[in-house]
């Protein structure tokens, strides 16, 4: 049972190698990313305020950007890999 | 404690192993040798290479600093740089510097015999390419990941730069010319070839839909999918080559299955890459490791024996595939294999992006093209294990051998190497093609090597499948190459036109898109074109053209490594780029010469124009030459003149290198080192 158990361990952690080295986990790595750094994409957006007149107030306001739906991401993904040189003789 | 004392042990029986094997490869003559000498050397060779110089280059020229934040860290947006795990990088960029040059360049080399391709191969490798690779890959890691070009002109100056970007773009014009020869080679009166490859273009457009719209990031059910499809596509293509009316339509000439290719490189440059390139890039991978993984297995367990001599007499010039003489020509036409420039591109492009730690970089630099290496020894063996007359029945063209197969064999066993007509009919029957003769290119003869491997170690009785299995592997990647470079070409002329009309930098402009790409189409494809009516077969030309701007490029990436050796006061461990660096330039450079300047008519390109123009003149060409005559002249001059541009460029950046050395040396003002400013890492393992 143990040994049963290890052996689909191995697999699982086998399976998330080629997940990974294929590039099918991209979205997954690219969430983990987007909220670990979720300040870095709040927005800032200078608004002036109903005083009017030659006064001029801003307010800023936080605008929080969503991450790429898994379509717009493997879109851009493909479309920046090849870009570059990326195939050898 | 049994372990501990064995220990000390390890590395001197590992050098006397390699000693031992490398000796039998050398010193064995007469009959036959066993692959597995070969492959026992060359896994002690890199073994050794790996640990000890790799090892020391990482920790005392290069100083790799493990506390010190990457790019992939300090610039990390999720997207284009990335801490990314060694091994996943490891993956990536042997997939990119992995193409079909360590596969063609070693089949075509065994003309001189084994040794002398076998030899460069470990050489070349251990003292250049892995030097050049990992030394590149570390200077752009510590610039940015800028690339090679940015690289040149920041270090050394506005000529190292332009010349980069000249040395970029014409190897790659060239390179996808002679990638295209091999594919038309290998499909010509091939009717079983032609549809299968054929089916790979839908194949790739089904699977490019299927991950874009259907199942969007789904790519290793897209990859499993379309590698069933492509397996399908060679029994396919067995079926319709059974099939009389069907066979017809696949059957052609080389003219216009050229014309095909460049139709098909055209269509795929303006296409979206997620239709064509994208998907046919993920098979190509899946197939090129599966089937790297197979060869090798198949090798080591079957010990195959090696036909070909250790060295055989066309060390002189006088060989059948391509002229000219062991030195300088074997290591111009190995090239990939050894050393290859291209792959300095690749290290300074995305591959910095995603290195996570400098202490990955000796991994990742010099051990993936140690793995390339290896499948140039593979690709090696594969070409040998053929029996002499049989591998220069298919690769000599029949403008050296003669047309028909009497004559070839007659001409080919008169060199010793026996072979007879029912021996080539035999052979082309149990490989599922009409005719084996003046095959020339190398992809055939690989195949039948690779097919005679696979079947001895997995079935006998599928000869014809594994055969165009392994024409189907080739070819599918090459065309990726195809794609990829041509796209790469066109981005590149944009951004050049651009400086004159910013419209034409607009890469998604379908005017400039379409010019652009027509015109990068239009240059490898004249040179594809001339390769496919040349009565030699092509390879003679085109090849030994693609091996010295390879070898140029190289020459310019270690420049630019010494250079900034020398500027980063590393003086006394300048000889680690500097020796090969000298090596490259006396090699291409005495290439070049006799390319340009020889009489042989079968080595220099203004004694093929002149021998031909003459005879045009006398009278005395067959029709069907003297047709195609003025075209050949023509290219030959044209090829002569870009060999020189080619060496002017090289010895351009070579002095301008020098030159900054001196003044560097000497005290004098120089451009100052671009390297990113220290920043500790917090990252710890990933």
């Amino acid at each position: 049972m143990r040994l049963l158990k290890r052996g689909l361990q191995n697999i699982q952690v086998l399976w998330q190698w080629i997940r990974r080295l294929s590039g099918q986990d991209a979205y997954e790595r690219y969430l983990l990313h987007f909220y670990a750094h979720q300040a870095d994409h709040l927005t800032e957006v200078a608004s002036s305020t109903e005083h009017g007149g030659s006064e001029a107030c801003c307010i800023t306001q936080e605008k929080k950007v969503l991450p790429l739906t898994k379509e717009e991401f493997y879109k851009q993904w493909q479309d920046r890999k090849w870009r570059g040189i990326n195939r050898c003789c | 404690m049994q372990i501990k004392f064995l220990k000390p042990l390890l590395w001197p029986s590992i050098a006397i192993l390699g000693s031992l094997a490398l000796a039998m490869v050398a010193l064995h003559r007469g009959e036959s040798i066993n692959a597995i000498w070969l492959i026992t050397a060359a896994l002690c060779v890199y073994t050794l290479a790996y640990r000890f110089y790799a090892a020391w280059i990482a920790a005392s020229v290069l100083a790799l600093d493990e506390t010190r934040a990457t790019p992939a860290e300090r610039l990390d947006n999720g997207r284009d740089f990335i801490p990314t795990n060694r091994w996943v990088v490891f993956g990536h960029h042997f997939a990119a510097i992995a193409g079909p040059g360590p596969l063609v360049g070693p089949t075509l080399a065994a003309q001189f015999g084994y040794l002398p391709g076998t030899l460069w191969i470990l050489i070349g490798a251990v003292i250049g390419g892995c030097v050049q690779d990992m030394v590149t890959l570390f200077l752009s890691t510590r610039r940015n990941a800028k690339s090679l070009g940015q690289m040149a002109r920041d270090e050394l100056g506005a000529i190292g730069g332009t010349a980069a970007l000249i040395g970029t773009f014409s190897i790659m014009i060239i390179l996808i010319a002679v990638l295209g020869l091999v594919v038309v080679n290998a499909m010509k009166h091939s009717p079983w070839g032609t549809a299968t490859v054929l089916a790979t273009i839908p194949i790739a457009m089904i699977i490019g839909i299927y991950m874009r719209h259907l199942r969007p990031g789904q790519v290793l059910e897209a990859s499993m999918l379309g590698v069933i499809l492509l397996l399908g596509a060679v029994v396919a293509g067995g079926w319709i080559d059974h099939q009389e009316t069907l066979r017809g339509w696949f059957d052609h000439e080389g003219l216009p299955l050229a014309w095909g290719v460049i139709a098909y490189g055209f269509a795929a440059a303006i296409f979206p890459v997620w239709l064509l390139l994208a998907p046919r890039d993920y098979l190509s991978t899946f197939m090129k490791l599966g089937t790297v993984i197979a060869l090798a297995i198949a090798i080591v367990l079957l010990r195959p024996e090696i036909r070909m001599p250790a060295i055989t007499p066309f060390i002189d010039g006088t060989g059948p595939i391509f002229g000219g003489k062991l030195f300088p020509f074997v290591f111009i036409t190995i090239a990939c294999g050894a050393i290859s420039g291209f792959h300095a591109l690749i290290a300074s492009g995305t591959t910095p992006k995603l290195i996570a730690n400098e202490r990955d970089i000796r991994m990742i630099g010099y051990g993936a093209m140690l793995l390339e290496s290896f499948v140039a020894i593979m690709a090696m063996i594969a070409a040998t294990v053929l029996e002499p007359g049989v591998f220069f029945a298919i690769n000599s063209p029949a403008g050296f051998v003669g047309k028909e197969a009497a004559d070839a064999v007659a001409k080919i066993s008169s060199w010793g190497y026996v072979v007879t007509t029912e021996q080539m009919q035999l052979l082309a029957e149990q490989m599922g093609e009409s005719s084996l003769f003046a095959r020339t290119g190398g992809a055939p003869s690989l195949a039948v090597g690779m097919a005679s491997i696979f079947g001895r170690a997995f079935g006998e009785g599928m000869l014809a499948l594994w055969y165009h299995f392994a024409i189907m592997f080739e070819a599918i990647f090459i065309l990726t190459t195809l794609d990829a470079g041509t796209r790469v070409g066109r981005f590149m002329l944009q951004d050049m036109l651009g400086n004159l009309w910013p419209r034409m930098g607009e890469t998604s402009w379908m005017p400039s898109v379409l010019l652009t790409s027509g015109l990068v189409v239009a240059g490898w494809g004249y040179f594809l074109y001339i390769g496919v009516i040349d009565p030699n077969g092509g390879v003679n030309i085109l090849w030994p053209l693609f091996g010295m701007a390879n070898q140029m490029l190289a020459a310019i990436a270690l420049s630019v490594a010494t250079g900034i050796l020398v500027k980063s006061g590393k003086i006394k461990w300048v000889w680690v780029t500097a020796i090969p660096l000298v090596w490259l330039i006396i090699v291409t450079s005495t290439a070049a010469w006799q390319k340009v300047m020889s009489d042989d008519v079968r080595i220099g390109f203004f004694a093929a124009a002149k021998d031909l123009s003459e005879k045009l003149a006398a009278g005395i060409l067959p029709p069907e030459k003297a047709a195609v005559a003025p075209h050949l002249i023509f290219n030959q001059q044209l090829d002569a003149f870009i060999t020189i541009a080619l060496v002017l460029i090289l010895w351009t950046v070579v002095l301008d290198m020098l030159r900054v050395c001196w003044r560097s040396m000497c005290g004098h003002d120089v451009l100052p080192s671009d390297e990113a400013p220290y920043q500790k890492t917090r990252l710890e393992t990933v």
